[in-house]
């Protein structure tokens, strides 16, 4: 059976900060797309994620070909932010009227807030842009529900839960386990699955 | 099963570095060596992990010189090596490559180059492809993940068919960034190690492996060059794309290719826009660009960062006068693209639309204006050392003991984490004040500590990692001992290459391929050469700061100070408290307390960070590493550190 694309290439953009598991995030839905028959670029800037800074991958899905690892301004079709000033950060170039945002609402501060230097936006600032700027956004506490669980990092795994269960992509639980049995220890891919299940019950 | 050794035929996700390390071990390579550096690292990560299985010798090599070194005694010995860096490392490696080029090889040898456009994660944008040029070696620029791999096989062919090293060249965007890959079939043989060298002098292949008679030598090495720019006549990694008769041509290589294809397609030329892609770039195919060149009077030369294949290509059209027209280029020399930083599809595009006279995309100006409302508000996210950092703490202690000491001394930074101290607002307090190569910090105080003789008195340090410290650290600091250069060198050992992901080094019991292997001891070494040495935990503030006020108030001989703590995301550390960290905000003062905020805005560790509403400090529990290095600078004491039970 032929899975269609609502758009070819399919442009989505998974952001963060260094250490929150953006690059696997990235990987674990490529995989799970491959395995579906699409070509995947990922474009990634990853050097520096170990360092507090800003960490973004470009995914590019497509039926046709490999495409361009940095997808061109204005054409996000999906922003995965697992923080939420990342996710405005990516808007402000890869934004237009037609882009889905789902957001996590846990902040990392970056230094420069920490000295005073500069505000953070106010979730209801962010949440009103998100409003204005997006055809559709999504705004979940994941890290709380990764931490309920035993651990923050699964943040990253109840995103992605949660993208599955908004349908932008064709991905489901069954490929998502999937991969967790190709890639993930034994002994910790149940709560692998926990973590999914969770996010997409945030949605 | 590793996804390294996929079956033949089956379709995979690869990184640019996995692609490459597939295409070395379907080209059947024995040995592959290389000192990490961000982007090539993942290259012999990969291969190592499958050493066993593939019979292959993997090393992470002190430097990249001797990675070279290593690689190419398998290839005299007949065997096919790989030797692999980023763009730094072909400088290092540069003065071995000079005369390796000349003596020829034998067994098929590629050096693979992943270089760093825009430096997104290094202290320049340095580009190797004019070593190329002037060491006279044939250089390949894979331009999407399949290339990659296929390239990378036939480069070792290449190599066998010119007797010679042939350099790949990657770059961030090929390297870290992933596509589908078909696999190709994996060899079953195992070759012997020979090495034959009593044939004459003259003889690259029977004799000894040596650059001269260099007359003899170097003729030889042109012809080689030759030979390999007529392969790259018939080589199918060129390819056209684009109609018989375009309006323009572009003429592009490595992630540019993709660049230019989305351009073509965003501003929908397909059928007035023709693209050239050459994946051989080194020496150029003459015949095939005079072919192309013919087609269009308009050529745009998309490349990254300097205009290396640009120069090639004009000097080309300037030798055949009679064959090649006069052509209009587009490209770095006359501004159409710069030549600092990287490229993207909307630079080409941009660029693409003036001159074919069509409208770039945008978006509604309303939309437009929004979006720019909304940069606005977004706070910068700089870079700064992790919670739990050792740097950060050795740094504090570097700068209590200079203030303590009050004659203004300074250090001299290198290459690794530790950089970001001379680079970005990292930190609130500044002690490095020079930063170049690796190993290059100890050179420099050594030069600064002999200029007492013209009434510079202020004390000198150098700061330097533990990989670094075997990198090329070493010849610094005899040079330091034996001119009596009077400088305190610090060692910041957090116990492996941890910039680039924990890659062992020499000062470690492990190798690349998890082999117990002896450790290199830096105090040992350091003690041999006759400096005095200390070692000190980094997080024992009062300790570490009065061992370097001793060493900087006595004068005369080279002191050096191992400050040995483990890098806070190592596998061992990460996850793992040593503290629970709080803040006690009876006892903090906030803004009155004079401290000018010490904790957040001068030490600024992300995880301390500052409750506006409470005007208090907090400590975040999601990123707290629980190093409790914090509690010892509060002057309130007001920062509280429990010992976390062990686990």
């Amino acid at each position: 059976m032929k899975i269609f694309l609502a758009k070819d290439p399919m442009n989505i953009i998974i952001t963060g900060v260094g250490g929150q598991g953006n690059v696997m995030a990235s990987r674990v839905l490529a995989d799970m797309l491959v395995a579906k028959g699409f070509y995947v670029t990922i474009g990634e800037t990853f050097g520096m994620s170990q360092r507090g800074g800003s960490v973004m991958s470009h995914l590019r899905v497509s039926q046709k070909s490999t495409w361009s690892p940095q997808i061109p301004f204005g054409q996000a079709d999906i922003v995965m932010a697992l923080e939420p000033s990342e996710a405005l950060r990516v808007l402000s170039r890869w934004g237009n009227p037609g882009v889905a945002v789902l957001s996590n609402s846990r902040v990392v501060y970056p230094i420069g807030v920490i000295t005073g230097d500069y505000d953070y936006p106010h979730e209801q600032k962010i949440k009103s842009i998100f409003k204005k700027l997006t055809a559709k956004s999504w705004m979940i506490d994941a890290t709380s529900v990764a931490m309920e669980m035993g651990n923050s990092v699964l943040s990253n795994i109840v995103m992605i839960g949660a993208l599955a269960q908004t349908k932008l992509l064709p991905i489901d639980r069954h490929a998502f386990e999937g991969e967790i049995n190709k890639s993930v220890a034994a002994d910790k891919r149940d709560v692998n699955l926990v973590a999914f299940d969770a996010g997409a019950k945030m949605i | 099963m590793n996804k390294l050794l996929s079956a033949a035929n089956k379709e995979v996700l690869f990184m640019g570095n996995e692609a490459i390390a597939r295409g070395a071990l379907e080209a059947g390579v024995n040995v592959a060596a290389a000192y990490p550096g961000t982007p090539s690292s993942e290259v012999i990560e990969n291969l190592a992990s499958v050493a066993r299985q593939r019979n292959l010798y993997v090393e992470w090599s002190a430097n990249e010189k001797v990675a070279v070194e290593v690689a190419a005694a398998a290839s005299f010995a007949g065997l096919r090596s790989m030797c692999v860096m980023k763009q730094n490392g072909v400088n290092v490696a540069s003065d071995f490559l000079l005369h390796l080029t000349a003596s020829g090889t034998r067994g098929g040898i590629v050096l693979v180059s992943c270089e760093d456009p825009g430096a997104l994660s290094s202290v320049n944008e340095g580009e190797s492809r004019y070593f190329a040029r002037m060491l006279e070696m044939p250089l390949l620029e894979p331009a999407d993940f399949q290339e990659a791999k296929d390239l990378t096989k036939w480069a070792f062919e290449l190599s066998e068919k010119v007797h010679n090293i042939v350099m790949l060249r990657s770059v961030t965007r090929m390297s870290h960034a992933s596509g589908n890959v078909i696999c190709g079939k994996l060899p079953a043989k195992i070759p012997r190690a020979r090495f034959v060298y009593d044939g004459p002098l003259t003889d690259p292949l029977k004799g000894p492996v040596i650059s001269t008679p260099v007359g003899v030598k170097h003729k030889l090495q042109q012809e080689k060059l030759k030979k390999a720019g007529e392969l790259f006549e018939k080589s199918p990694f060129n390819k056209y794309i684009g109609p018989p008769k375009p309006q323009i041509l572009i003429i592009t290589s490595s992630a540019c290719f993709l660049y230019s294809r989305e351009a073509v397609s965003m501003l929908g030329l397909q059928k007035r826009v023709g693209i050239l892609k050459l994946s051989c770039t080194w020496p150029l195919p003459e015949k095939l660009l005079k072919k192309y060149l013919r087609l269009a009077s308009k050529i745009m030369v998309v490349e990254e960062v300097l205009p290396f294949m640009e120069e090639n290509i004009k000097v080309l059209a300037a030798s055949y006068p009679r064959e090649i027209d006069a052509k209009t280029f587009h490209g770095k020399i006359d501004g159409t693209f710069p030549s600092v930083g990287e490229l993207n599809p909307d630079m080409v595009a941009q660029e693409l639309a003036k001159i074919m006279k069509v409208k770039y995309k945008t978006l509604p100006a309303s939309y437009a204006r929004e979006l720019q409302r909304v940069a606005a508000v977004i706070p910068p996210r700089e870079q700064t050392f992790c919670p739990g950092c050792p740097h950060r703490a050795s740094f504090w202690d570097i700068n209590t003991a200079l203030k303590l000491d009050g004659r203004e001394g300074f250090v001299c930074g290198d290459i690794g984490c530790y950089a970001m101290a001379a680079l970005f607002p990292a930190i609130g307090f500044h002690t490095v004040h020079t930063l170049h190569s690796m190993g290059s910090g100890t050179g420099l105080a050594s030069g600064f500590a002999k200029l007492d003789m013209f009434g510079f008195d202020k004390p000198v340090l150098s700061v330097c990692g533990d990989s670094t410290f075997y990198h090329a650290v070493l010849p610094a600091l005899i040079n330091a001992r034996h001119h009596q250069a009077d400088i305190t060198f610090v060692v910041m050992d957090n116990a492996g290459t941890a910039m680039t992901g924990f890659q062992p080094h020499p000062g470690l019991t492990l190798s690349a391929t998890d082999e117990t292997v002896p450790a290199v001891d830096i105090g040992k070494i350091c003690a041999a050469i006759g400096a005095k040495v200390e070692t000190s935990d980094p997080f024992d503030l009062e300790a570490t700061t009065k061992k370097l006020n001793s060493f900087l108030e006595k004068k005369g001989n080279l002191k050096v100070l191992i400050l040995k703590q483990v890098c806070a995301l190592s596998p061992e550390k990460k996850g793992k408290k040593q503290y629970e960290v709080k803040v006690n905000e009876k006892l903090c003062l906030g803004d009155e307390c004079g401290c000018n905020r010490l904790c957040t805005r001068i030490f600024r560790c992300p995880a301390l960070t500052w409750d506006k509403a409470k005007r208090k400090a907090v400590v975040d529990e999601v990123i707290c590493a629980g190093c409790g290095f914090c509690a010892l600078i509060c002057p309130q004491k007001a920062i509280i550190k429990t010992e976390v039970a062990a686990r």
